[in-house]
C-alpha cells in the first residue's frame, strides 16, 4: 500500500541527468532573506559539521548541538579505512556510474537509484573540498592523490588518511565549522542533548534540549531542523560505536510522525576483536581496509582448531596447505574482498561448524604474514600502523608476528529516518542526513561509504535542497519559543525525566541495556528467523517492563548526571530494538545484511524475493502500545538491470 | 586482580574536591580501564551511592574525550595512548592507584573527573582552518604535494585535543595543540597562504585563555597519546616570529 505521505520526489527524466535538472528547477533564496532564517542542525559528525559550515556560509543562522563538549568528538572521528570517490585517478575505469552500479548492488537492489546516483556524482567534489581544507590524504611520491581498494569493489577508489580518514574528513568539517562559529553565523551548543521535537501547525519548529552539564532543560526555535544525529547500533549495547552515539533523535522524530525506514537493515562487520568476556564495555573495529593485504583463514583440520584454543599450536606454526581461505575458495572474483555482509557471514558459517579458533569459538584469523612477505614490514607499517598498534594495545598480541583474531560485530545501521529524494522527512521542515536517514545503502553499505554520505548530503546536496524549503518560509517570522507547543513539549520532558528518577529500582541502566543487546544480538543479529523475531518482541517487551518498574538511577535532574543520559538514551532504544525486530519480521525475504534463515541459497546466499519486497518499509508511530503502520515505498529500477548479487566470478 | 582506588570527587565545579578511596577485586587483566572503572560505578549504584563521573566515548583512542591522570600520568602508565586504551595488565595486583582529572587552570572542572575543554575549541576558531567555503575548489590533483610533507602534516593533525599535553605540563601551556594544527596546515601549500596570520591569532588565542607558556620542557610530547613531536612547536615559532617580523 502506498501512501501519500511517502512522495519520494524523484525528479523525472534520464538517470545523469536528475540531479542537475532538479537543481535547476528547486527554488533559492536570495542572501538577505538567508540572514532572516534558522536552521537547527543536531549532531556534529560529518553530515552535521559539514552542513552547519555549509549552511552557515550560505548566509543561514546556524545553531548546531552535540552531546560531546566539543564537535570534533562526534563519532565519524573513528572512522579508519578511507572514503570512496568516482575521480578515476587510478585509470582503471572507474567512473561515476560504476560507483553508483556498485553500490546499488552491494545494497543489494534495495535503495534508490536516484539518490545513489547523486551520492556517485557529487563524490569527487568531496575529495576536491577536503584537499582545499587541508585534509592530509596519503600521496604517493609524484605528490598525486594515493588510492586503495575496498570490499565489493574491483577498482581502487578509496582516499585515505593512514588508517584515520574519518578523524581528518572530521577534523576538516570541523575546521570549516570553527570558521562559521568564530564568524557568527553559526552558535554551537556542546554537551546538549536533543530530548524531543517541537512541532507547530505540523511543521519541525525547534527542539527541547537538556543541558549535560547543567541538566537545565532548553528550548531552541527554528525554520527547520536537521537531523545528523548517526545511527542506532548502540541497541545492541556492544557495538563499534562510541558509548554515547544513540538513536535517540531518530526515535524522537519517529514518535513525532517522521516515518522509520527500513529499521532492520543493520551492517554486521566482519572485521572487529573478538569479545573477550562479560565485563566489556564496547567493540573495536579494525579497518576493512586491512582486507587489502590481510588473508582471512581458519584451519582444515578440527585437530589443529583444538590445539589452537588449548594454545599448544600457534598459527603461523599450521602449514599453507591446511589452511581454508575460505573468502577466497568461495568467491575467487572478489576473494577477501567481498562486502562487509558476505563476509561476516561467512565467519559465522566457519565458526558455527566448529571452525573458531579462540577460547569461545567465535573468531578467525586475519593474517599479514604473506603480505608482510612482499611488501616487507615497513611498507605494512606505514598502511596500516596504527591499527597494528590498536590492537596490540587491546589484545596484547602482536599482528606483525602472529595473525589478528576476527569476528563481527555490528557497526552501522543503513535504515533511519525516511527521506524524500531532498532529505526531507515526512515532517515538513525536519530534515535527515548521514546515517540518520535510510536512504543510500539499501541492505548493505559498501565500505568507506559512509564518509562519503555524510559529507556528499552536507556539503553538496542539503545546502541546495533545503533552500526549496526555506524559500516559502522567508516571509515566516522567527520561531517564537514560548510558544504553546515548547511549554507542552517541555512539559512531557520534564514529566518522562521525573517518572525515571523516581523509579529508584534495583538494577543500573547498563545491566538492564545489556539485556536488550543480548537479546538484539540472539535474534536481531546475524541471522534471524520467524520464530526468533517472535520471541525478540516479547522479550524487549519484557526488558521494557523492567526497565519502567526497576531501573535505578542516582542523582538529580539539575546537575551533570551520566546515569541519567544512558536511562533517557535506553527508553528510545527500546523502541529501536523493537521496531528493527517487527521490521525483520515483516520482511520474509534475505537481502544485504538482513538474513532470514528461511530465505537462503543451497550455498548459504541471501536469498531475496523483489516481487514482494522490492519497497522501503517505511513505519509510522500510532502510539505507545500500538503496532505500528507499514507504508511501502516502491524502488523502481529504471536504469540498472536487478540481478542477484554475485562475488564468485 | 584486586586494587585500591583513590579517585578525585568534586560535586561541581564551585565545590571543593577531594579524594575518596574504593576497594576493587576480582578484576581480570584483560580488562580496560575504563571498563574497570564502568564495573567500580555499577557497584556503586547498586549499594546506592552515586557514581564516579569521566568523560569517555570511542573507547579506541581517537575521540579524545577520555581524560583521566592516572598515578602521576596524564593517560597513565604506558606510552602512546588514551586512558581508555589502557588496560589492567598494566598494573601489579594490588596496586594502589590514584585517579584526578585534568588540572590546568583552562580546563576548570564539571565534576569528579571531568573537566571542561572548550578553550581548546576558541583557539580552533581563532585560526585552524583554511579559509575556503564549499564549493568552487580546484581538484584535488591540481596542486602535488610531496609525500614527506603530506605525512608530516598527517604526523601533526594525528592530534585527538585530549589536554593531556596541558595537564602535564608544569606551565599547564597549550604550545603542543596549537603547533600541531598550525604545523599541519603550515606544511600544505593550502594552508600556507594563512600560516603566519593563523599562527598568531592562535597563539593570541591561548595567552587570553589562562593557558600558560612554553619553557621547553618537552614533558607534552612525552605524554602525548599519538606522539605529536615538539618539532611542531619549533615550526610554530617560526610562523610566529615571521608574522611578527611583517607587523
Amino acid at each position: 500500500m502506498s501512501n501519500n505521505k511517502l512522495q519520494s520526489n524523484i525528479p523525472e527524466g534520464v538517470l545523469s541527468e536528475k540531479w542537475t535538472r532538479h537543481k535547476a528547477a528547486i527554488k533559492i533564496v536570495s542572501p538577505a532573506n538567508k540572514r532572516k532564517l534558522e536552521v537547527i542542525v543536531i549532531g556534529t559528525g560529518l553530515g552535521g559539521a559539514s552542513s552547519a559550515a555549509s549552511l552557515g556560509e550560505l548566509g543561514y543562522n546556524v545553531k548546531v548541538f552535540c552531546i560531546a563538549d566539543s564537535p570534533r568528538r562526534a563519532h565519524s572521528i573513528a572512522a579508519q579505512g578511507g572514503i570512496n570517490a568516482a575521480k578515476n585517478y587510478q585509470n582503471d575505469n572507474d567512473s561515476v556510474y560504476r560507483l553508483f552500479y556498485d553500490t546499488i548492488k552491494g545494497g543489494d537492489y534495495r535503495s534508490r537509484e536516484a539518490n545513489v546516483y547523486r551520492l556517485a556524482e557529487v563524490s569527487p567534489l568531496i575529495i576536491d573540498q577536503c584537499v582545499a581544507q587541508g585534509v592530509p590524504f596519503a600521496r604517493e611520491y609524484g605528490g598525486l592523490l594515493a588510492n586503495r581498494s575496498f570490499g565489493g569493489a574491483q577498482v581502487s577508489r578509496t582516499f585515505y588518511a593512514r588508517g584515520q580518514t574519518g578523524q581528518q574528513l572530521l577534523l576538516g568539517a570541523y575546521a570549516a565549522l570553527n570558521r562559521q562559529i568564530a564568524h557568527g553565523n553559526v552558535k554551537s551548543y556542546n554537551r546538549r542533548e536533543m530530548l524531543d521535537l517541537v512541532m507547530i501547525d505540523g511543521k519541525a519548529k525547534g527542539i527541547i534540549v537538556r543541558n549535560l552539564e547543567t541538566g537545565e532543560i532548553e528550548r531552541y526555535g527554528a525554520h527547520a531542523v536537521v537531523i545528523a544525529s548517526g545511527g542506532y547500533s548502540n541497541v545492541f549495547f556492544l557495538s563499534t560505536n562510541a558509548m554515547n552515539s544513540n538513536g535517540s533523535a531518530i526515535i524522537q522524530c519517529y514518535r513525532r510522525g517522521a516515518f522509520f525506514a527500513n529499521p532492520c537493515f543493520a551492517q554486521i562487520h566482519p572485521t572487529c576483536i573478538p569479545v573477550h568476556g562479560e565485563q566489556q564495555s564496547k567493540l573495536t573495529l579494525m579497518s576493512e581496509s586491512l582486507r587489502n593485504d590481510g588473508r582471512i583463514w581458519v584451519p582444515k583440520k578440527l585437530e589443529d582448531v583444538e590445539k589452537l584454543r588449548k594454545k599448544q599450536l600457534k598459527p603461523s606454526q599450521i602449514p599453507e596447505t591446511d589452511r581454508d581461505y575460505y573468502l577466497e575458495r568461495r568467491y575467487p572474483a572478489f576473494g577477501n574482498l567481498v562486502p562487509r555482509d558476505v563476509a561476516s557471514r561467512a565467519a559465522k558459517e566457519r565458526c558455527d561448524s566448529g571452525f573458531g579458533v579462540n577460547e569461545t569459538g567465535l573468531a578467525v584469523f586475519l593474517d599479514f604474514s604473506g603480505a608482510i612477505g612482499i611488501h616487507g614490514r615497513d611498507t605494512i607499517a606505514e598502511r596500516y600502523g596504527n591499527l597494528f598498534q590498536m590492537y596490540e594495545k587491546i589484545t596484547d598480541t602482536n599482528p606483525y608476528n602472529e595473525p589478528m583474531q576476527i569476528y563481527p560485530a555490528i557497526h552501522y545501521t543503513m535504515g533511519g529516518i525516511w527521506v524524500d529524494y531532498n532529505l526531507m522527512t515526512t515532517i515538513p521542515g525536519l530534515y535527515a542526513i548521514g546515517e540518520a536517514n535510510f536512504s543510500d545503502h539499501g541492505g548493505n553499505r559498501l565500505g568507506a561509504s559512509a564518509l562519503m554520505q555524510g559529507l556528499a548530503d552536507g556539503y553538496f546536496v542539503l545546502p541546495y535542497t533545503i533552500g526549496d524549503y526555506l524559500s516559502k518560509e522567508i516571509q515566516t517570522p522567527k520561531t517564537d519559543i514560548n510558544h504553546e507547543a515548547f511549554n507542552e513539549t517541555e512539559n512531557q520532558v520534564k514529566e518522562k525525566i521525573n517518572k525515571v528518577l523516581n523509579i529508584k529500582g534495583k538494577q543500573p541502566v547498563d545491566a538492564i541495556h545489556k539485556k536488550l543487546g543480548r537479546i538484539m544480538w540472539e535474534y536481531v543479529g546475524m541471522a534471524r528467523n520467524e520464530n526468533g523475531l517472535k520471541k525478540a518482541i516479547e522479550l524487549i517487551e519484557e526488558v521494557r517492563k523492567e526497565f519502567w518498574a526497576d531501573v535505578l538511577v542516582t542523582g538529580e535532574n539539575a546537575e551533570f548526571n551520566q546515569e541519567l543520559e544512558k536511562a533517557l538514551r535506553l527508553e528510545c532504544f527500546l523502541d529501536v530494538g523493537k521496531l528493527m525486530a517487527i521490521d525483520a519480521l515483516n520482511r520474509k525475504e534475505s537481502c544485504g545484511g538482513h538474513l532470514r534463515e528461511e530465505m537462503q541459497t543451497e550455498d548459504g546466499e541471501t536469498k531475496r524475493d523483489d516481487e514482494n519486497y522490492m519497497h522501503v518499509a517505511a513505519w509510522e508511530y500510532k502510539g505507545e502500545n500500538e503496532t505500528p503502520v507499514l507504508h511501502k515505498e516502491p524502488l523502481v529500477y529504471e536504469t540498472v538491470k536487478v540481478s542477484t548479487r554475485n562475488y564468485k566470478d | 586482580m584486586k586494587f585500591k582506588l583513590k579517585i578525585w570527587h568534586q560535586k561541581n565545579a564551585k565545590a571543593k574536591g577531594r579524594f575518596e578511596t574504593f576497594d576493587i577485586d576480582n578484576i581480570s587483566s584483560d580488562t580496560s580501564f575504563l571498563e574497570m572503572l564502568d564495573i567500580l560505578n555499577n557497584k556503586l549504584i547498586c549499594d546506592g551511592k552515586e557514581p564516579i563521573a569521566f568523560d569517555h566515548d570511542c573507547r579506541e583512542g581517537i575521540c579524545g574525550m577520555c581524560s583521566l591522570y592516572i598515578n602521576g600520568r596524564a593517560h597513565g602508565p604506558d606510552d602512546e595512548i588514551t586512558t581508555c586504551q589502557l588496560h589492567m595488565r598494566k598494573f601489579k595486583d594490588g596496586d594502589t592507584i590514584v585517579i584526578e582529572p585534568w588540572r590546568s587552570a583552562a580546563f576548570p572542572v564539571i565534576k569528579d573527573l571531568v573537566v571542561n575543554r572548550h578553550a581548546f575549541d576558541q583557539i580552533l576558531q581563532a585560526g585552524g582552518f583554511v579559509s575556503v567555503n564549499t564549493g568552487g575548489v580546484p581538484d584535488g590533483n591540481a596542486i602535488p604535494i610531496a609525500k614527506s610533507d603530506a605525512d608530516e602534516s598527517m604526523d601533526a593533525s594525528a592530534c585527538i585535543g585530549c589536554g593531556a599535553c596541558v595537564a602535564t605540563c608544569k606551565n599547564g601551556s597549550a604550545m603542543l595543540f596549537v603547533a600541531a594544527r598550525v604545523s599541519a596546515l603550515a606544511k600544505l601549500p593550502q594552508g600556507k597562504v594563512e600560516a603566519a596570520k593563523r599562527a598568531k591569532a592562535m597563539i593570541a588565542k591561548m595567552d587570553e585563555l589562562g593557558f600558560g607558556s612554553c619553557t621547553n620542557t618537552q614533558a607534552c610530547q612525552a605524554e602525548c597519546p599519538k606522539g605529536i613531536s615538539i618539532a611542531h612547536i619549533a615550526r610554530l615559532n617560526r610562523e610566529f616570529l615571521c608574522a611578527k617580523l611583517k607587523d
